[in-house]
C-alpha cells in the first residue's frame, strides 16, 4: 500500500472510528451477548450458567408469551393498516383542500410531537369512564360509551385511537408522496374520463406504493417494539399505586388486553430478573424484526446503497 | 432520492390537475372543508381538554365538567413548588440537549464518509447502519444493562448520555440522505483548491448542510425529550435521575390524585416541542420527507 492511500485510509477511518466504535459497543456486542445469554440461565446475582435450548423450549409452554405475543400481533394487524390508511386519507383530503391547507397541515401534524407518554395520560383522562368528556359527549346523544382503556376488549382499540391521533409524521410522508406523482399522469386520465375516485385507485394508490412499502415495514417494527403507550395506559388506567420501574405491576391492565411483547420481555428480564430466558425473547424479536427489515431493503430504493445522485 | 421540501407555513397546496376541478361542485367544496374542520375540533381537543383540566381546583378536576368554574393559573407554579419537576425538567433538558450535540459531532463525519467517500466495504456499513436503525432497543437491552451495571453508572443519566459520543444510527442516515444531494462538485473544487477532507466537510459541507443537521438535531432532541424506555431502565432505581416522562408516568401516584397538578406537568411536558416546531416547522417537514421517500 503506498503512502498515499494509507494516509486516505486513515483520514477516512478518522471519520467513521466514533460510529464504528458505537456499532461495536452498543450494537454487536450487545447482540452477540445476547445470543450467549440466551443459551443460559442467571440472574443479577449469579453468573452464568449454560443449559442449552431449555430457553427456547421454555417458550413453546409460556402462557404470558402467547398470550404478548396475540397482543402485538392484533397491533401488527390493526394498528400498522389503520395508521396507513388514516395517513393517506388526511394527505388526500390536504390535496384537495385549497383554503387554509397551511392550517389544517400544521393541526394535524401537531399531535405527533406530544410526547407518548402526555399523550397517553391526555387519552386516558379523555376516555375515563364516567368523567371522561368523551363518553359525556357519546351518552349526550345517546350512545352508552364502552369503558375503553378499563375494558379488556376497548383497550387495545383505545392504543389505536391514541395512534391514530398522533399520524402526523405518517401523513407529512404521505402527502410528500402525493404530491410527487406527475401531473402528466392524470391529464391522461381526464382525457380518459376517469372520476376522482377512478384517478386515485388507478394512479395515486399506484404510484405511491414504494411509500406504503416503507410505511408498512417501519410501522411493523415501531408496532414490534411498542412499549411506552401500553405501560402507561396500562399503569394509569389501572388506579395502582406503581412508580418508576414498579409500573411493571399494572402491565397488561385490564386483564391482559395490553400485554405486548416488549412488557413481556421487560417483566421478564427486569421483575423476575430471568435474564437467561429473557435474552432467548429478546433473540426471537430480533429474528422478526430481521426479517420485516430484510423485506425494506430488498424492496425500497431509499435504502439502496448503491444510490447515485 | 430528491428531498421533496415541503413549506408547511407557505400557501395552500396547488394540486395537479386544480385546473381541472374549478367547476368542482360547491357541495364537494363544503363536504370537504366541514371534514376538515370536524377532524381539527378532533386534533385539537385533547390538548385544550388537558390545558382546562389544568386550570381547575383540584376538585373540580376530579368531575366530568369541561369549563373551569374559576381559573387557577397558579397551578403551574404550585407544580413546581410542590413536587421533584424543577428535577425531572432539569435532567430532561440535560439529557436531551447534550445528547443532541454529541450526537450531531459523532455522526455528521460517519455521514459524510458514508455518503461523499469511497471507501471499501462503504455498503457493507451502511447496511449494518440500517440494521441497528432498525433494530429493537429490547432486543440489546438486557446485555447493556448489564453493561451499565459493572460500571456501576445505572441510576444515573450517563447510559443515555455516554451512547451520544459515538454516533447514532438514525441521524447518521438521516444526515447521509441529504448529504448526497449536494453536488460532489463542490467537494472536487474544494479538494482541487487543497483542501484535506476534513477541512471539506468543516468549511464547505457543513455550512451547505445546515437544513440537515438542523433536521437531525431536532429529531434527536425530541427522541431524548420523548424517551420512556430508556429512562425507565436506567434511571427508575434513583428518583434524582427521573426524567419528565418517568415522572409523569408516577406522578399521579407519588402526588395522590391532584389531577390539575398532574395535568399542568403534562402541559408543561408538551409545550417546549410545539413550540420548538412552530420556530423550525420547515426544518422538522424537510427531515421527515428525508426518511421517507419519493416514489
Amino acid at each position: 500500500m503506498t503512502a498515499v492511500r494509507l494516509r486516505k485510509n486513515l483520514t477516512t477511518l478518522s471519520f467513521l472510528a466514533p460510529a464504528l466504535i458505537g456499532i461495536a459497543v452498543f450494537f454487536l456486542y450487545p447482540l452477540i451477548s445476547a445470543v450467549y445469554f440466551s443459551f443460559t440461565k442467571f440472574d443479577l446475582l449469579s453468573v452464568p450458567e449454560w443449559v442449552g435450548l431449555d430457553n427456547y423450549r421454555k417458550m413453546a409452554d409460556d402462557p404470558f408469551l402467547l398470550q404478548s405475543i396475540r397482543n402485538t400481533l392484533w397491533m401488527v394487524v390493526v394498528f400498522v393498516p389503520v395508521r396507513i390508511i388514516g395517513a393517506i386519507g388526511l394527505a388526500m383530503l390536504l390535496t384537495t383542500l385549497r383554503r387554509g391547507a397551511g392550517f389544517f397541515r400544521t393541526v394535524f401534524y401537531l399531535p405527533a410531537l406530544v410526547p407518548p407518554v402526555a399523550a397517553t395520560i391526555a387519552f386516558v383522562y379523555l376516555l375515563k369512564p364516567g368523567i371522561g368528556p368523551v363518553n359525556h359527549f357519546l351518552s349526550k346523544i345517546g350512545i352508552d360509551g364502552p369503558l375503553w382503556f378499563n375494558s379488556p376488549a376497548w383497550a387495545k382499540p383505545s392504543l389505536v385511537l391514541l395512534g391514530l391521533w398522533a399520524i402526523g409524521d405518517l401523513m407529512v410522508i404521505f402527502l410528500a408522496g402525493v404530491l410527487g406523482v406527475p401531473e402528466s399522469l392524470y391529464e391522461a386520465a381526464s382525457l380518459d374520463g376517469a372520476n376522482a375516485w377512478h384517478r386515485f385507485w388507478s394512479i395515486t394508490l399506484p404510484s405511491i406504493r414504494p411509500v406504503i412499502l416503507f410505511a408498512a415495514v417501519t410501522g411493523v417494527i415501531y408496532t414490534l417494539q411498542y412499549f411506552d403507550q401500553a405501560a402507561v395506559a396500562g399503569s394509569i388506567a389501572s388506579g395502582q399505586a406503581t412508580t418508576g420501574a414498579g409500573i411493571s405491576q399494572s402491565f397488561g391492565y385490564p386483564e391482559g388486553s395490553t400485554f405486548t411483547y416488549p412488557l413481556w420481555l421487560y417483566t421478564v428480564g427486569f421483575r423476575y430478573n430471568a435474564l437467561g430466558y429473557a435474552n432467548a425473547l429478546a433473540i426471537a424479536l430480533f429474528l422478526a424484526a430481521f426479517l420485516v427489515t430484510l423485506i425494506l431493503m430488498r424492496r425500497a430504493k431509499a435504502f439502496n446503497a448503491e444510490e447515485e445522485l | 432520492m430528491t428531498a421533496a421540501v415541503l413549506d408547511v407555513s407557505a400557501e395552500p397546496i396547488i394540486h395537479p390537475g386544480s385546473i381541472r376541478r374549478k367547476r368542482q361542485n360547491r357541495l364537494a367544496w363544503i363536504a370537504r372543508h366541514s371534514i376538515a374542520i370536524v377532524l381539527v375540533i378532533m386534533f385539537l381537543t385533547p390538548v385544550i381538554y388537558l390545558v382546562l383540566l389544568s386550570l381547575m381546583t383540584s376538585n373540580q378536576a376530579l368531575t366530568s365538567d369541561y369549563w373551569p368554574n374559576t381559573w387557577h393559573p397558579e397551578n403551574y407554579v404550585k407544580v413546581f413548588q410542590n413536587t421533584p419537576l424543577p428535577r425531572y425538567l432539569l435532567n430532561t433538558v440535560i439529557y436531551a440537549v447534550t445528547s443532541t450535540v454529541l450526537t450531531l459531532a459523532s455522526s455528521v463525519p460517519a455521514a459524510y464518509a458514508l455518503a461523499k467517500l469511497k471507501f471499501r466495504g462503504r455498503n457493507v456499513l451502511f447496511l449494518v447502519v440500517i440494521c441497528v436503525m432498525m433494530l429493537p432497543p429490547q432486543v440489546v437491552t438486557v446485555p447493556l444493562y448489564l453493561m451499565w451495571a459493572r460500571y456501576h453508572l445505572t441510576g444515573s443519566l450517563a447510559p443515555l448520555i455516554i451512547p451520544a459520543l459515538f454516533g447514532d444510527a438514525f441521524c447518521i442516515f438521516l444526515l447521509r440522505q441529504f448529504l448526497l444531494t449536494i453536488p460532489s462538485e463542490y467537494l472536487d473544487a474544494a479538494r482541487v483548491d487543497g483542501c484535506g477532507e476534513w477541512r471539506t466537510l468543516l468549511r464547505v459541507v457543513l455550512p451547505m448542510a445546515k437544513p440537515g443537521i438542523a433536521a437531525a438535531g431536532l429529531f434527536q432532541f425530541f427522541y431524548c425529550w420523548n424517551d420512556y424506555y430508556g429512562p425507565l431502565l436506567y434511571t427508575s432505581e434513583n428518583e434524582k435521575a427521573w426524567t419528565l416522562t418517568l415522572g409523569l408516568a408516577s406522578f399521579r401516584t407519588v402526588h395522590h390524585v391532584d389531577w390539575n397538578l398532574v395535568t399542568a406537568a403534562t402541559v408543561l411536558a408538551m409545550a417546549p416541542l410545539i413550540i420548538i416546531f412552530f420556530f423550525a416547522q420547515r426544518a422538522f417537514v424537510q427531515g421527515i420527507t428525508l426518511t421517507g421517500f419519493k416514489g
